[in-house]
């Protein structure tokens, strides 16, 4: 049974909203929020498996550092979006500014619109499925998990990677130091597949290209002269 | 025939050994711990104390409080501390878990809090300390909400005394199975850890940040902010702008786990001149009394402790003196001591050093894990060396006569509390240490530069 609880971000303090989210849920399964406003940190923090919608555009940090909640947010948002994310789904109906999913260890963000630069930068393991394009600088130094990218991607794609994989079906204007294209193998295919299906987006895998570590910079190499 | 010894200035032995291990393998040196040249120092301050004009109270018989709060601008739970002493972040990677139960141990015996560092939380450290800051770093290694909620302060990091700028570095060799899956990595790749934060850049963009960190923690958890000392004065202030309760300045003196040997001796501003820096920015925004200011880089002793008070520090943190009272550079660790910590057998480990190219004293090797005393080490072997019960004494005693040396000081220029220290108890020996420290020059009225 669904218990709804709802808050209007221009009477309400956001104190208030996140606090009720962190301490105060009871048999609350579901919570929206109207009149967001661009606030940040917006329903950050959350750790309990509530579905929070978010009726506007979010500010920095929406559902920042989520664990177990599914946030959707029905509009664009700002710098952040999911950062440090343990388990739990994000979805971003629009757009979404730079470092979306930065760090984040679990779960899934969707972003059905574009991304920023810096997406999935310093990423630990959660899945990040971006409708559109994606920025310069995208999974700089990702450590693990994964980037579904059905448009293009901008400058320096993948810069410094280790083990998080990333799928393009568009265009790349460049790869980063130690990123390099590689062959999709089954696997890969029905990763891409799993993916989109999470996402409720409709592409064909065989479209998708791999881009992962080439592993030189795992061990700080001295004849690469710094031009890496 | 005589053999002329005149040893060169610009070329004496240390930039010789520069020039020979450069051309010999192309790599630059890195290294563990701090800055091993001499800068202006606070040995180079002096207190005043009573006399005719000052009162003072009996040595260590009349009531002087060391007490400490932090956290008071914005938290709702501010931390109060026993002791003007912490204990630095350091990571665990960098330091074995027994390392960091026993400084969680000695820092709740002293009433002190110790400090996560660049590779998460353990539950030994956790379960060890009562006080507990932990550290939200660039490469977010093992970030985790639920150690957010766990702890008793956040700590944004935003660069350090020893590599201002340089981000930070964990070579392979001390990448073991733990570490690498605390950090999402393979074990045994060296891992950079980032200069820049992944979600924030700039000022502006912290202060968000720290409002987020705030939401998360239903605003209960003093908000740290630590800056590797360069421009301080702005930095201070923009710290606090960004809605810092507690600035941490690290001076160039301040200690690392592995870093290049050119960031360490060769960037950032000595702890001296960066305290000053820091209390005129606090000063200035009429903020001296609503943000807290912890310093380190270098703080060894009382004497230490009480001249950055006198300064205008709330606190300070110590690093690298807990790892020399851990017994860092020691000749020898100790086998079978007593469930307290007390006695066992001194195991003399003079090969070990040989065996790194170092020796006790003048070992800084941190970087390669075989630590010959346990201390700055991931071996399974090696680590053992280290007991918490040793660690703990020892580090307790440390702190402890800090303590008491700081309250003697503070007692003999007529404090009943070691924050009542001031500038004003201070003079300098030096013109250099007068003009960084903004005291007069011993003997003299004159404050070079005012």
């Amino acid at each position: 049974m669904t218990v709804l609880a709802s808050f209007d971000l221009s009477r309400t303090p956001l104190r208030d909203v996140n606090r009720f989210l962190h301490r105060e849920l009871g048999d609350t399964t579901h919570v929206r929020i109207e009149r967001p406003d661009g606030a940040h940190s917006i329903a950050v923090g959350l750790d309990a498996p509530v579905r929070v919608d978010v009726d506007g555009h979010a500010g920095y940090y929406a559902a920042g550092m989520n664990k177990h909640a599914t946030v959707v947010v029905h509009g664009n948002a700002g710098p952040g979006v999911a950062e440090n994310m343990m388990s739990g789904t994000v979805r971003v109906k629009g757009f979404a500014s730079v470092s979306a999913g930065a760090s984040a260890r679990g779960g899934l963000l969707v972003v059905e619109g574009d991304c920023g630069l810096r997406c999935g930068i310093s990423l630990k393991g959660a899945d990040i499925v971006v409708g559109g394009s994606v920025g310069s600088f995208s999974m700089f130094m990702a450590q693990a998990g994964r980037l579904v990218v059905c448009g293009d991607a901008g400058d320096a794609l993948g810069d410094s990677l280790y083990e998080a994989v990333i799928y393009v079906r568009g265009e790349v204007k460049s790869l980063g130091a130690d990123a390099r294209f590689e062959d999709m193998t089954d696997a890969d295919l029905t990763a891409v597949a799993g993916l989109l299906a999470q996402a409720g987006l409709r592409h064909d895998p065989r479209e998708f290209r791999r881009i992962a570590s080439a592993r030189s910079l795992y061990h700080w190499n001295v004849d690469a002269n710094q031009e890496y | 025939m005589k053999i002329q010894r005149e040893e060169s200035w610009g070329y004496d032995a240390r930039t010789l050994d520069y020039i020979r291990h450069a051309s010999a393998t192309g790599l630059y040196e890195i290294r563990g711990l701090g800055a091993k040249r001499r800068v202006p120092h606070f040995d180079d301050l002096l207190f005043l104390a009573a006399s005719l004009s000052r009162y003072p109270l009996e040595g260590y018989r009349e009531r002087c409080s060391t007490k400490t709060v932090l956290g008071t601008r914005f938290a709702t739970k501010p931390i109060e501390l026993a002791i003007p002493i912490t204990i630095a972040g350091m990571s665990f990677g960098s330091l074995s878990a027994n390392v960091k139960e026993a400084l969680g141990r000695a820092a709740t015996e002293a009433g002190t809090s110790t400090t996560t560092g660049d590779g998460g939380m353990t539950e030994e450290e956790r379960g060890s300390s009562k006080t507990l800051v932990y550290q939200c770093l660039p490469s977010r290694y093992g970030f985790d909400p639920d150690h957010v909620r766990r702890a008793d302060a956040i700590e944004v990091v935003i660069g350090q005394g020893a590599k201002p700028g340089g981000g930070g570095m964990l070579l392979g060799q001390k990448v073991n199975p733990r570490v690498a899956a605390m950090r999402t990595l393979p074990e045994g790749v060296d891992q950079r850890s980032a200069c820049r934060h992944p979600d924030w850049t700039g000022p502006d963009d912290l202060a968000i940040k720290i409002r987020e960190l705030r939401e998360i923690t239903d605003w209960e958890k003093p908000i740290y902010v630590k800056v590797g000392a360069t421009r301080t004065f702005h930095d201070v202030k923009l710290a606090v702008h960004s809605g810092a309760d507690v600035v941490v300045v690290d001076g160039m003196q301040g200690g690392t786990a592995a870093t290049q040997t050119v960031f360490i001796e060769h960037v950032g501003i000595p702890t001296l001149a960066a305290v000053r820096q820091a209390v005129d920015a606090l000063e200035d925004l009429g903020m001296k009394d609503e943000v807290q200011l912890i310093v380190s880089g270098g703080i060894r002793t009382g004497a230490d402790v009480a001249k950055a008070l006198a300064m205008g520090a709330d606190a300070v943190s110590i690093g690298q003196g807990v790892l020399m009272a851990l017994g860092c550079n020691s000749d020898a660790w100790i086998r079978g001591a007593r469930d307290d910590g007390s006695g066992g057998e001194h195991v003399r480990c003079d090969d070990d050093y040989a065996a790194l190219g170092a020796a006790p004293g003048y070992c800084h090797h941190c970087h390669t894990g075989q630590c010959p005393v346990g201390v700055t080490t991931q071996d399974a072997v090696l680590e053992q060396r280290l007991q918490p019960p040793v660690g703990a004494r020892r580090v307790r005693n440390y702190l402890k006569t800090m303590a008491m040396e700081v309250s003697t000081i503070a007692r003999a220029c007529g404090k009943q509390d070691v924050h009542h220290l001031e500038r004003e108890d201070l003079v300098a020996l030096t013109v250099e240490a007068a003009a960084m420290a903004g005291v007069p020059l011993a003997g003299t009225d004159w404050v070079p530069g005012r």
